[in-house]
């Protein structure tokens, strides 16, 4: 089955993000297929590359670059709740005049349409959030 | 933009400003009228509030989001639907909800009103029958 995931909080603060990290996790380890995660309202947080938790806790952050990395996953951060919440790539950067980027290199920033294209091409959207 | 028109159902369930969701949502809503899909916005639980009328933001500092409602008509947006239990829990009746026109381009029909209460065993099987629910 093709899965497309929402995700719509951050880090730390809420476990929307943990629960939607395993359930990615197993639905690829079991053979299907995740067409795009998808990071909006507070979720766009999971994609700074300046998050430092203590040593003994997950890296929420990293934990999803590195499932990122081993399947190929397309992981995209809405740009309008980005821009709203401070997290910047090279190009958001040039366009707004901001002196720093903090966007962990395995995501990227697009557009809502991509969340959108996400649900009609996948059998399943499935939303992580309250 | 696609052959694939799917049944899109946005499920609205929070009230507006006190957090994003409703703005944001309202902002899917807006973008994804251009993948011409078939699009229903559901109103439920707090989320009634967001097309009450008469809403002023001055206090809060906020911007008042809700003339855009108004504008759903022209993004092909045909079908609104609200929660009779919601409402009635908030003592709010239709009479106090913003009303949203549409026209149909290819015929010209124009209805005054599309938002529409519906009871809770409607809300079950429009939900049932979308193909994509995005809860908000």
């Amino acid at each position: 089955m093709k899965f497309a995931i929402q995700i719509n909080e951050g880090p730390y603060q809420h476990q929307a993000s943990d629960s939607a990290y395993f359930f990615t996790k197993n639905v690829l380890e079991k053979g299907h297929e995740v067409f795009r995660v998808f990071f909006y309202h507070d979720g766009v947080n999971n994609a700074t590359r300046l998050t430092t938790p203590p040593q003994d806790d997950r890296h929420v952050v990293n934990r999803w670059a590195d499932l990122a990395e081993k399947y190929e996953l397309d992981m995209v951060v809405c740009v309008a709740a980005a821009q709203r919440r401070g997290i910047v790539d090279d190009g958001e950067a040039q366009r707004n005049r901001k002196d720093a980027t903090n966007i962990h290199p395995r995501f990227r920033i697009s557009g809502l349409g991509q969340l959108v294209e996400a649900a009609i091409q996948s059998d399943r959207l499935v939303v992580f959030g309250d | 933009m696609s052959e694939v028109v799917k049944k899109f159902m946005y499920l609205n369930r929070r009230a507006p400003y006190g957090t994003i969701y409703a703005w944001e949502s309202l902002e899917v809503v807006l973008i994804g009228a251009a993948f011409d899909q078939e699009v229903n916005l559901m109103f439920v639980d707090d989320g009634v509030f967001q097309l009450v009328k008469g809403q002023d933001t001055a206090g809060i500092g906020m911007k008042n989001f809700s003339p855009t409602y108004r504008t759903l008509g022209d993004y092909e947006v045909k079908n609104i639907f609200v929660d009779a239990d919601s409402l009635a829990a908030r003592g709010l009746t239709q009479d106090d909800l913003v009303a949203i026109a549409y026209e149909d381009m290819d015929t010209e029909e124009e209805i005054e009103n599309i938002v529409e209460v519906v009871d809770a065993a409607r809300v079950t099987e429009l939900m049932d029958e979308s193909d994509v629910v995005f809860s908000f």
